[in-house]
């Protein structure tokens, strides 16, 4: 295993020097559909500048960041390239390590021969690490990748077990950007049947642990906030960076759903639609995890997946962390109906993004419509992706169980 | 999606694909090319009709009358252009600020790639001279531009001379509400390009020119003026641009609507309009005109001096003065008429020309075809591509689909590795890669060792490296040992299947015509490749075939045939053009070849050789 996949980190760690050092470095970073205003590193670079000059980074609307990030940066501007790759290094070897165990707790092996699981971490890092977004995402040196880098640390200490960690890994995936809010009920779940506490609102035990943890997590986002405050002396950063998660005043068009409709709008009834919208994410949370209280972590990969579709500012980095989650369940792939059609519109889509925008801005024979078109057809596709796999696990499951059931009254 | 989720309605209709695969691709091959062939057919086409309102609904009495005088300039001017063998800069500028203009000049120096054997040129240095023409009573926010080319010899010396002409009639008029550039470039297309650049404040390619010292505000139109000679028959209308693109279909109306009032015989692509579409020599010579601008599109250079402005949203068009054999001559008055005519109704536009159409087809000038016509007929060849893809998944998917709810699963028969099919994507895209650096990089080292010239160097290097990459798969099966699965093929056509229609796919939307084009010819041959088929198909069915073909069929349409050797001596400066395009103008033409179809023809050349 080792040998593998120190092959495939010194391939993507290749591909992604040779890109930063070519002239397409500078052209990615302008992309849209691969930075946002939250994440792009111009806009670091220039909280950064506001910095040295002693201006507070958030004046001037430009920088969205928080101020750990910045701080993170200040220290290691000359070597970004190098965070980032390491950054994408980290995340790699949280993928492997967590599929090593991740089945400890379900006894889903017998569907798979032990050589398919065997290969599992690797198709993950492999996965994640070839993608061309992920590739595309750290040339241009946004965030983003280290913000995937926090939730696959999250979810590794998760599934170690470590509820302290897990807590405060995933305060501070909430304070870069709060919707990994929604990732304490699978969290929740997952330790909870960890240490064989049902989940049942009226056992005492239950809302111990419920309240521990979330003392731990609440604790360290308070902590985190605290911090942030003192470094940099005043709360601007909480209306530059969550207040412009939440209104959304940045129309710049990218992949996500919110900037077209909120460009047609009048202002009457902004705040309506911001809040519609916003719901909208938060609100498959608890249905799901009903609906999933025994699999904590396919929620977690549900939920991953529902934040990078529907969120303000999406880019192709969210939409690779939950791709690279796939083949964990490589079990379903045989159920999965219309894979291909769905792959190929993703395909198509992600090749026509570029195409149309050059027609639009530059040639300026289409306009906002064809390119919405695309975006509309490309979050299709992603949620066509989500609800399939979401079905077959169902189907899946059902058959497990009348085979476990058919099994048991035989003997 | 009911029909789609439902397992056993799917199962049919998977079924009815698979099993009906051939015929129904044949069927779509076949009724996409006949519907490309019916859009020249009139009663399928739509009049043309002015769409901007700020156009149409004003009346323009044109009083231009110094004719006469423009062509005494035109004399005046060739002699100056003689005697400082080449641009006459301080002439023009005199001549210029006599008239009232703001003039700046701007020089500027680019060195090509390598000579250009056509115009005979490699290091070339000019200078542009442009007068601004201040709007009386307007904000200097806006500006039209009327240019002509200062070409070697006896061209286009009229045209100059009619611009000045022009610029003195215009300076007396108190309606401008735009400021008016007029724009004499030398060595053409540098020249355009190099002040464009230096207007624009970009720097797309490698110009070495001083930026400019006046200018006159966002540019909404350009109209290029070339004319030879004092009487003309008729006017010509060049529409084609960079890469494909053609300016607003209104700038074509208010062509065609100002030669119908004045009187003057109008023509695209050299062809003049006929009345009998419902005769076969009708129908033909529209489709003549149709592909002639299907062909000039597709090879994605400028075709006039306007290309070069499409791409910084201007809309431009080329009007070209013809001098055949007719009765009916058209003196320079009337062309300056014309020209005042349609510079006036620009200067009434309120906003950019968006109106119309941006993407078209003209079988002639009074009937267009919309994007909406003639996309299903790109639509039906890659439809061929999706559905042999999907035919190929579903024969690859089956192993898998018969071990259903085993809870011991089958296991597919040697599944193909990601290897295998990995290496020739890695390999084809390499060779493209090679074959876009290489020809530009080792001409010298050409020149040295064989007794060739520069361009004949770069140009036989391409071809060379193009003719290599036969000769890869030979090597790669050599290097994996023991692959070759039956399923190794598959894998790799349905690779090469997608990744050809979203090719494709893009290209049509840029340039519909280069798109088509490739399609025709690659469609049917990547669809029923097998390694079974013969070699011989596959090469005469390549990219660089399919260039030579289209040189041949252009020689024919413009009733000029030419013998092979000519055809393949025309091939090679087709060549050696396309890669200085894209060095000089940014061209995209080469590169799309080169990097991306070329490879993909490389990866089905490979299964072709597969064991």
């Amino acid at each position: 295993m080792a040998a593998p996949l120190t092959l495939l980190l010194i391939v993507a760690v290749t591909i992604r020097a040779v890109l930063f050092r070519s002239s397409l470095a500078e052209l990615i970073s302008a992309r849209v559909e691969v930075v946002s205003p939250l994440n792009a590193w111009k806009r670091v670079v220039e909280g950064l500048a506001l910095l040295d000059l002693g201006v507070s980074p958030y004046s001037g609307d430009v920088f969205h960041e928080t101020p750990l990030m910045i701080y993170l940066f200040h220290f290691t501007v000359d070597y970004a390239e190098i965070v980032f790759i390491v950054s994408a290094y980290f995340f790699r070897k949280q993928k492997y390590a967590l599929e090593s165990d991740r089945y400890s707790a379900d006894c889903l092996e017998l569907l798979r021969s032990p050589k398919e699981m065997f290969y599992i971490p690797l198709k993950v890092a492999m996965f994640y690490l070839l993608n061309p977004f992920t590739i595309l995402s750290c040339v241009a040196k946004s965030t983003c990748g280290l913000n995937n880098a926090i939730i696959a640390l999250f979810i590794f200490c998760t599934l170690k077990g470590s509820a302290l960690l897990s807590g405060i890994l995933l305060a501070l995936a909430t304070y870069q950007s709060i919707y990994p809010l929604t990732l304490f009920a699978p969290a929740l779940l997952f330790f909870l049947q960890r240490l064989y506490i049902p989940v049942n609102l009226r056992r005492s035990s239950f809302w111990f642990f419920t309240l521990q943890y979330a003392f731990m997590y609440v604790g360290s986002l308070v902590v985190i906030t605290g911090l942030s405050f003192f470094l940099l002396g005043s709360w601007d950063f909480i209306p530059s960076v969550y207040g412009f998660i939440f209104s959304v005043p940045d129309l710049t068009p990218n992949i996500g759903l919110f900037w077209y409709f909120f460009a047609e709008m009048f202002e009457h009834f902004r705040l309506f639609f911001s809040c519609v919208f916003q719901i909208n994410v938060f609100f498959y949370t608890i249905p799901l995890s009903i609906k999933l209280k025994e699999h904590p972590v396919f929620l977690i990969f549900m939920q991953i997946a529902i934040i990078s579709i529907f969120k303000s500012y999406p880019t192709v980095g969210d939409v690779a962390l939950y791709m690279a989650f796939l083949p964990a369940w490589s079990h379903l792939y045989r159920f999965l109906r219309n894979i291909f059609l769905v792959s190929c519109v993703l395909l198509a889509c992600s090749a026509l993004f570029p195409v149309l925008w050059h027609l639009w801005i530059y040639a300026g024979s289409a306009n906002s419509n064809f390119y919405y078109a695309i975006t509309l057809l490309f979050n299709f596709g992603q949620v066509k992706v989500f609800t399939t796999t979401w079905l077959t696990n169902c189907e899946w499951k059902n058959r497990w169980r009348n085979k476990v059931s058919l099994f048991i009254n035989l003997y | 999606m009911g029909l789609l989720s439902d397992p056993n309605r799917r199962k049919a209709l998977t079924g009815l694909l698979t099993r009906l695969n051939t015929p129904i691709c044949i069927v779509c091959y076949l009724a996409g090319i006949v519907w490309f062939m019916g859009l020249a057919f009139e009663p399928f086409t739509l009049r043309t009709y002015m769409s901007e309102n700020a156009m149409g609904s004003t009346m323009v009495e044109e009083r231009f009358s110094s004719g006469e005088r423009a062509l005494s300039l035109a004399k005046e001017f060739d002699a100056h252009k003689r005697k400082a063998g080449g641009m006459p800069v301080e002439w023009l500028v005199k001549a210029m600020q006599s008239r009232g203009l703001e003039v700046f000049t701007q020089s500027f120096s680019r060195k090509l790639p390598f000579p250009d054997e056509n115009k005979e040129r490699y290091m070339v240095r000019g200078t542009n001279v442009y007068g601004i023409l201040r709007a009386p009573r307007a904000p200097r926010t806006e500006a039209l531009v009327i240019t002509a080319p200062c070409s070697p010899g006896n061209t286009n010396n009229q045209a100059v001379a009619l611009l000045l002409a022009l610029a003195q009639y215009f300076r007396n008029q108190i309606y401008w509400a735009k400021d008016i550039i007029f724009l004499v470039n030398e060595h053409d297309l540098i020249g355009t390009q190099a002040w464009l650049e230096g207007y624009h404040h970009t720097n797309i390619t490698e110009y070495i020119s001083g930026s400019l010292r006046g200018r006159a505000g966002s540019i909404q139109a350009a109209l290029s003026l070339e004319l030879s000679s004092d009487v003309i028959t008729s006017l010509d209308l060049v529409l084609e641009g960079l890469n494909g693109q053609l300016p607003n279909l209104d700038l074509a109306n208010l062509f065609y609507a100002f030669c119908q009032k004045l009187g003057v015989l109008c023509t695209i692509q050299g062809k003049l309009q006929r009345n009998d579409w419902d005769t076969a020599e009708g129908y033909t010579h529209a489709a003549q005109t149709m592909m002639l601008m299907v062909l000039k599109q597709a090879c994605g250079r400028s075709w006039g001096d306007h290309g070069l402005f499409l791409r910084y949203h201007i809309e431009a068009a080329s009007v070209r003065g013809i001098n055949s054999f007719r009765h009916y001559k058209t003196d320079a008055t009337t062309i300056g008429r014309l020209l005042e005519g349609m510079v006036r109704k620009l200067n009434n536009l309120l906003e950019r020309l968006h109106q119309s159409y941006f993407f078209y087809l003209l079988p002639s000038l009074s009937r267009f075809v919309s994007i909406g016509y003639y996309m299903p007929a790109f639509g039906l060849l890659a439809v061929i591509l999706l559905l042999r893809a999907l035919d190929l998944w579903v024969h690859l998917g089956a192993p898998a689909l018969a071990a259903v709810d085993g809870v011991t699963e089958a296991e597919q028969p040697s599944s193909p590795g990601v290897l295998t099919v990995l290496t020739p994507v890695v390999i084809s895209h390499l060779t493209g890669v090679a074959l876009y650096l290489l020809p530009v990089h080792l001409q010298e080292m050409a020149v040295e060792h064989f007794p060739v010239s520069e361009t004949e160097a770069v140009v036989l290097t391409a071809i060379a490296i193009y003719t290599a990459g036969l000769a890869l798969p030979h090597n790669t099966q050599r290097l994996l040992s023991g692959e070759g699965t039956e399923q190794g093929w598959k894998v790799l056509k349905l690779t090469a299947l997608l990744y050809l229609a979203v090719l494709l796919g893009c290209t049509a939307l840029i340039n519909f015509s280069l798109g088509f084009i490739l399609a025709v010819t690659l469609v049917p041959i990547t669809a029923s490749i097998t390694p079974a088929l013969y070699a011989v198909v596959m090469v005469l069915l390549s990219p660089a075939f399919t260039i030579l073909y289209c040189v041949f069929i252009y020689q024919e349409l413009i009733e000029a045939p030419v013998s092979v050797s000519e055809g393949w001596m025309l091939f090679l400066s087709v060549i050696s053009q396309g890669i200085l395009d894209h060095a000089l103008y940014g061209s995209l033409v080469y590169p799309l070849l080169a990097l991306f179809i070329y490879p993909c023809w490389l990866m089905f050349w490979n299964i072709l050789f597969w064991n």
